[in-house]
């Protein structure tokens, strides 16, 4: 019953609805439900990234820490996200602090178990790429306007 | 040509270096204007600055302006206290065509101090909640501090008839609203939405109008139920002076609203 709960959940999120069914149960095999309190740190920068999630419900502050002052929020991620991306990328490290705002319910993607699988099935392999790609392209799109600061040069 | 005097009735502050006024004509009544017109503001003896009309139309005895200082008349103009004396000309330019969207779903995307013109818009739209099949105000600024009218985008937040998002490039802990920038709000909102229905009015920083009015086309928006509000140096605000050419076109006389199919091309060209 759970792993046709998470084959549901993933071939209803974008980045895996055009897995075909075996796919998906294959994919399903390296899933695992987490919830994380309000406040909870979900993972620190610099932690092995041996997990990605998909956000089911739920708020998450994904932080850079600056020396001698508060963490900055450079994005929050909410029902229906990714988050993680270390996983993908030796030395697959997390590259920031992810904080659960509310009440966090998710799937995790065991990241060892996915490489594993795509190492195996380079045709899976390939498949995961081209559909994290454009989700990637999405937010690099997003960090780009963020890094000019659009609002910084407002003249009136 | 000739400035109409006002007298400045009140005054209040938005955030650091942006202040709102209401203004009250002493020569007549204002003339009516239509939402996303603006007027030239003349602090005598300073000189003119086109500022964006941020009141209700309905309601044009009360003139609102909200105004950023940025540099020597904007200054004058926020330095302005109640019982001071300006010269207006206007209103001038085109305007958001919300009137003739009956029937379709409003989508108002604001980045920071995009909202101030886009406000007059929004009122109508409230006001005639009933003729739109659904209304969307996202709003994106630098930080939470820097979030200009937050009482209203809470009460507004409050109608059951309404979705609001706001969201900021980033913030610190003790946030709890979205961080990110106003693109991803909205691609989240245009989700739910039969995009081929929607009609969308955007307001910002440039860079930040030419990447959502390329979400909304990416989403199935027509190209030619999208406008975007521009904003150049102008002078005369009546097309004859040529500080404000844009293309073919001049903004004061031509915009500042325009249909996004007709500038898109020039959206993505440099320093124009």
């Amino acid at each position: 019953m759970a792993l046709k709960g998470f084959e549901t959940i993933l071939a209803e999120h974008p980045v895996f609805k055009g897995f075909d069914h075996e796919t998906l149960s294959l994919l399903a095999g390296c899933a695992k439900n987490e919830r994380f309190r309000p406040g909870e740190t979900i993972y620190n920068e610099g932690d092995t990234a041996d997990k990605t999630y998909i956000l089911r419900e739920g708020d998450v502050a994904v932080e850079i820490c600056c020396p001698e002052k508060e963490p900055i929020i450079i994005e929050s991620l909410h029902g229906g996200d990714v988050l993680g991306f270390g996983w993908l990328v030796p030395p697959y490290r997390c590259m920031s602090h992810a904080r659960a705002v509310s009440a966090v319910r998710a799937m995790s993607l065991d990241a060892q178990c996915m490489r594993g699988k795509c190492d195996e099935n380079p045709a899976l392999g390939y498949a995961m790429f081209q559909h994290w790609v454009p989700h990637l392209a999405v937010r690099f799109r997003a960090l780009r306007l963020q890094l000019i600061d659009v609002y910084g040069c407002e003249v009136a | 040509m000739i400035p109409r005097r006002y007298r400045v009735v009140h005054v209040w502050p938005e955030l650091d270096d942006v202040m709102s006024m209401e203004l009250a004509p002493l020569d007549g009544p204002s003339p009516q204007f239509k939402p996303g017109q603006f007027n030239m503001i003349y602090p005598f003896g300073v000189g003119e600055a086109a500022i964006s009309i941020s009141g209700d139309m309905t309601d044009p005895g009360r003139l609102i302006h909200t105004t950023r200082a940025v540099g020597a008349v904007s200054s004058a103009i926020t330095g302005l206290t109640k019982g001071d004396m300006v010269g207006i000309r206007g209103p001038f330019g085109s305007h958001w065509p919300i009137e003739d969207q009956t029937g379709r779903e409003i989508v108002f995307v604001a980045g920071g101090l995009g909202l101030p013109p886009l406000r007059p818009a929004i009122y109508h739209a409230l006001q005639n909640r009933k003729d739109y099949d659904g209304l969307t105000i996202i709003h994106g600024a630098r930080s939470p501090d820097t979030l200009v009218y937050p009482e209203e985008l809470t009460e507004w937040k409050s109608r059951f008839d309404t979705e609001v998002d706001v969201t900021v490039d980033h913030a610190l802990p003790g946030w709890t609203g979205r961080v990110g920038v106003v693109t991803t709000c909205l691609d989240r909102a245009l989700a739910g939405m039969d995009a081929v229905n929607v009609s969308a009015f955007v307001c910002g920083p440039e860079v930040m109008m030419r990447f959502s009015a390329q979400s909304l086309i990416a989403a199935g928006v027509p190209c030619d139920r999208i406008w975007v509000s521009m904003e150049r140096n102008m002078k005369c605000a009546i097309g004859f002076c040529g500080h404000c050419q844009y293309g073919p076109d001049f903004v004061c006389r031509d915009g500042p609203v325009f249909r996004y199919d007709k500038i898109a091309r020039r959206l993505g060209l440099k320093e124009i």
